[in-house]
């Protein structure tokens, strides 16, 4: 199983633990499966098939760039955070 | 508007060794009158109020910021331009310094600090640390922190020698 | 230069060859944003609001419009009015509304200098006396100008229509655009088992990044509803995609050219003028270029963020940091975006510590709206971090240097935002400090009379963005290589990514000769900042560079009539394993090559480089009568991942540390209670010169990012971040004052100490 953290508005809206557990072979099957066990969740990461603009996975330190495609394949812990502006 | 249209000035002046007549328009600085009536764009604009050097010209030996002259005041008189540096032969010594040394990162600042460090060394060959900086005062760089500006300017100082 | 990667016996990287683009940038022949003339060309200006916040009740143009001289006039009824959504998930984010409403105000001014028409005419001069016939009505309101005042009850509120999003819940009517919380750990247990605990609170006034070019904006609008920009921006593609958006056009009718930029460091990504330009083409069918002042540059772009940021850290008896606790208030500006996951991402980067609580409010204000400055939002949350850090080495009597490297955050470190660090080189920036010549030198071994000497040291982080990038190669006939690519160069990036194809391709970087070209002839780019550009257009070049190879060898194949398999490529020779008579230099297998020219081009998306870190060591003089400061003496230490050209490397280290002490002793906006900004110009907006700063002496850690084949990391971010805290801890140590507030100027200086006293 992979450790699941989702961000601290969603938490708090949806009443998730910090640390949860899901599987999947790709994140959007991960996030099907979060789905499955706290309704409501999916909602606040997928837009029109994608991750939702704002949102960012990083699964074991990397944020991904593949989005809902990226295979889960030896994976310890996925993070969702809002995405970061910035940069210069 | 018709009524209250300006006459232009006849001038005439030498830019980078050649003699030239224009037409100018009293109000304009030499800053306009060099990009945009002559034609070279080397010379940059930064603040137009005379606090950033990006406009820096050699005016009869001395530097000076081109926004702040008007294009009438140089009837008679030598300007010299970063375009005015380099010769068929190659670039003025300063200029080759300038990019062994890294001394630019984007660019904007460049011709200025060349035009200045070059009226420097013209007189004094061997300039301190101090005195390169002190010189430089007037040219506003933000990309570098002057650190290796000061040492090209050094470098080709000890070059020309 | 320390490494700690094995020599890897390079050819190229690591040299110093003269930039592509030096000749032409030390010549006067490199074009910038205002050098361009087009035929028939005409001048745009704007009329600007002398109000921070006001609602404009009408706008009559009809006197500018008489004027000899002048072809259009425009307002927002010339814009479309966009609706409130979001815009991609990268860098550039923000809404399409804001978005536009920066550009030009439709039915409220945010911030004095903000646009409400625009004029073309023949003339720079028409243009200005145009813009000032045409009257404005305006209901001037009551501006919120800090972050104190904007989220005060009763605040005059900046967006009555838009919705702040407060831990997840739709809040109207405020000035808070979000709240965000971050939360590892139970900081209460945290700081109940402290030995110590320390809490300070600074404040931080808005700055500018100060780029000694204006903004800039030329377009031409055809009959074909193509509209062609030239403009100095950090992005094309990012221009593309805003200006495209702004004027309802599919992005393939825009095409942006990138003029060489002079200076962004961050401000030089979002739009200002460029649809303008645009709107008055269309109106005019003649091309029209927009210019700003300098005064325009400071009233109505870019600041980096002022605000404040409390934060308060415990330790337990032997030095260990236990709970971390952090409120960051940062000014967005008129709209949204302050930078606060970024400043939640980096206020507690540097440390391991078990529990972390982070509140961050992105706060509305009657200010230009925020734009990136260098490591946007980390100066601001590092000048807090680093003061409380140095307050308990100073309590406890700890060394700095000491104390940070027991609690030193390093690989598998869990960061405050939850993920776990891959490999950084923090460790060894703080080792290297310790055994710097400039630490161990002695602090008054040339005091001046009547002054006062101290030492200060400050840690910093950024995280060095990833994202798109493209290059194309196309070898030449004469077997040298020509490469495109997309980002424009702000500071010797042609340079690092030529480089990067030339060590690939085993020829000099010269043999190699980039191009940053318009966005119809190369793709997607993202822009230049996040200090990608090295690690993500260099590593576009290193693949197209390995494609090139294959198709050299397969070009080979054809001509010898031999398997692929047994012909291989070095050093720009291409021969055959088995029979040594077969071997072509570049020159020969570029020379009529069978099937056609050999070019490559590779595209990437890549996750962040693997984050920087710099540790800084300042040594100022300070006179207490006048409270004058001299920086004496400074080094700059981080880990670079690899140094490309190491030149540019240094040249990055100490820009920034240069810019950072400028924001730490002098630079500030002084703005009256009315909004308006008083010290606009470079006279009174005063950045450092050359007599102010010492040499800056740089050394160059490189423990390779895993996420690039070379180990770069970016470099231009992280060294704006330790000056601020690393002078105000030497101020402490030199006079026994902690100024907590930017920036640390002579008067503040002269009125602490008598308060002293």
């Amino acid at each position: 199983m992979i450790k699941i953290f989702l961000p601290y508005k969603i938490r708090e809206t949806l009443g998730v633990p910090t640390e949860i557990e899901a599987d999947g072979s790709n994140l959007r099957n991960l996030i099907d499966h979060i789905e499955d066990a706290y309704p409501g969740v999916k909602d606040y990461l997928v837009d029109e098939g994608k991750l939702k603009p704002g949102m960012s996975a990083v699964i074991d330190g990397k944020t991904t760039r593949l989005g809902l495609i990226h295979k889960l394949d030896d994976v310890s812990e996925i993070h969702f955070l809002p995405s970061i502006a910035g940069g210069s | 508007m018709a009524e209250n249209k300006v006459k232009k000035v006849a001038v005439n002046t030498t830019i980078n060794g050649e003699e030239m007549d224009i037409l100018v328009d009293p109000y304009v600085s030499l800053l306009e009158t060099l990009r945009e009536v002559i034609g070279i764009t080397g010379t940059k604009e930064g603040c137009n109020d005379g606090n950033c050097g990006a406009c820096t010209v050699n005016l009869d030996g001395r530097i000076v910021d081109s926004c702040l002259v008007l294009g009438v005041e140089v009837e008679g008189k030598n300007v010299e331009t970063v375009e005015g540096m380099a010769t068929p032969d190659g670039l003025h010594p300063l200029q080759q310094a300038f990019l062994e040394e890294a001394a630019l990162q984007c660019g904007i600042c460049t011709p200025g600090f060349l035009v200045s460090a070059k009226a420097l060394l013209d007189n004094e060959p061997d300039p301190s640390e101090e005195r390169i900086r002190h010189w430089l005062a007037g040219n506003l760089c933000r990309c570098t922190g002057y650190d290796k500006i000061v040492k090209a300017v050094s470098k080709a100082s000890k070059k020309s020698k | 230069m320390v490494s700690t990667s094995e020599n890897k016996n390079y050819k190229v990287i690591g040299t110093r060859p003269i930039r592509h683009d030096g000749y032409d940038k030390v010549t006067g022949r490199a074009q910038y944003g205002a050098d361009i003339k087009l035929p028939g060309m005409l001048i745009g200006a704007v009329l600007r609001s002398p109000y921070a916040h006001a609602k404009i009740k009408s706008i009559d143009t009809s006197e500018a419009e008489k004027m000899d001289g002048v072809f259009a006039v425009m307002t927002s009824k010339d814009l479309p009015r966009l609706g409130d959504v979001v815009r991609g998930n990268s860098e550039e984010s923000g809404s399409e509304k804001h978005l536009s409403e920066n550009v030009m105000a439709f039915d409220k001014v945010l911030y004095k200098g903000h646009v409400v028409a625009g004029v073309a005419a023949k003339d720079q001069n028409t243009a200005f006396e145009a813009v000032k016939k045409i009257k404005v009505d305006y209901e001037v309101l009551k501006p919120v100008i800090n972050v104190d005042q904007a989220m005060a009850k009763d605040a005059p509120i900046l967006h009555e229509d838009y919705s702040g999003d407060h831990l997840g819940k739709k809040v109207k009517n405020s000035n808070i655009a979000a709240h965000a919380r971050h939360e590892i750990g139970d900081i209460d247990d945290g700081f109940k088992k402290s030995d110590l605990v320390v809490e300070k609170e600074v404040d931080m006034q808005t700055v500018h990044q100060g780029y000694i070019e204006p903004h800039t904006g030329t377009a031409v609008w055809d009959e074909e509803d193509r509209v062609k920009v030239w403009t100095s921006t950090q992005g094309s593609f990012s221009v593309r995609d805003s200006v495209s958006k702004v004027l309802e056009l599919d992005v393939s009718r825009v095409k942006v050219t990138p003029m060489e930029i002079g200076g962004g460091f961050g401000g030089k990504i979002p739009i200002y003028l460029e649809p303008i330009a645009a709107v008055l083409s269309k109106k005019t069918r003649r091309p029209v270029k927009a210019m700003m002042s300098r005064t325009d540059v400071f009233d109505a772009t870019g600041p980096g963020p002022g605000g404040k940021v409390k934060v308060k850290i415990g330790i337990d008896s032997e030095g260990k940091i236990l709970a971390a606790y952090a409120d960051i208030r940062l000014e967005a500006g008129a709209y949204p975006e302050a930078f606060i996951e970024a400043a939640a991402k980096c206020v507690f980067s540097c440390y391991d510590v078990p529990s972390m609580k982070i509140d961050a409010y992105d706060v509305l204000v009657n200010k230009p709206s925020s734009a990136p400055y260098r490591a946007p939002a980390s100066p601001q949350v590092a000048f807090a971090t680093e003061t409380v850090v140095d307050e308990i080495c100073e309590i406890k009597g700890y060394d700095p240097i000491d104390f940070r490297l027991k609690n030193v955050a390093e690989k598998g470190t869990r960061t405050a935002l939850g993920p776990k660090y891959r490999t950084i080189g923090l460790k060894e920036c703080l080792e290297a400090a310790k055994n710097s010549d400039h630490w161990k030198s002695n602090l008054d071994s040339n005091p001046s009379p009547g002054k006062k000497r101290g030492r200060g040291i400050a840690s910093g982080y950024w995280f060095n963005i990833g994202f798109k990038s493209s290059v194309n190669l196309s070898l030449n006939p004469d077997g040298k290589v020509a490469l495109t690519e997309g980002s424009t160069d702000i500071g010797g990036s042609r340079a690092s990514i030529a480089m990067q194809a030339a060590e690939v391709l085993g020829i000099p970087a010269e043999d190699v000769r980039p191009s940053v070209v318009d966005t119809d002839s190369i793709g997607i780019t993202d822009v230049t900042g996040g200090s990608r550009t090295t690690y993500a257009t260099g590593y576009a070049a290193y693949n197209a560079a390995h494609k090139l190879i294959e198709e050299i060898i397969e070009k080979a194949a054809l001509k010898w009539d031999i398997s692929k398999d047994h012909i291989e490529y070095s050093d720009g020779i291409v021969k055959s394993k088995t029979d040594s008579e077969l071997k072509m230099t570049l020159k020969e297998i570029a020379d009529d090559p069978p099937g056609g020219p050999i070019v490559s081009s590779a595209s990437v998306d890549l996750e962040e480089a693997g984050g920087g870190f710099a540790v800084h060591i300042a040594d100022l003089e300070i006179d207490e009568e006048t409270g004058k400061t001299d920086v004496v003496n400074y080094t700059a230490i981080q880990d670079v991942g690899k140094a490309i050209h190491p030149s540019y490397v240094e040249g990055q280290m100490q820009g920034g540390a240069a810019q950072g002490i400028g924001w730490a002793l002098n630079e500030e906006y002084f703005m009256n209670e009315d909004g308006v900004m008083l010290n606009s110009s470079y006279l009174d907006y005063r950045m450092p010169i050359a007599l102010d700063l010492p040499m800056i002496d740089t050394i160059m850690i490189e423990v390779p990012s895993e996420e690039h084949p070379y180990g770069v990391r970016g470099v231009g971010e992280p060294p704006i971040v330790p000056p601020v805290p690393a002078i105000g801890n030497a101020i402490n140590d030199a006079l026994g004052l902690r100024l907590l507030s930017t920036p640390m100027k002579p008067s503040k200086i002269t009125e602490a100490l008598k308060r002293k006293k």
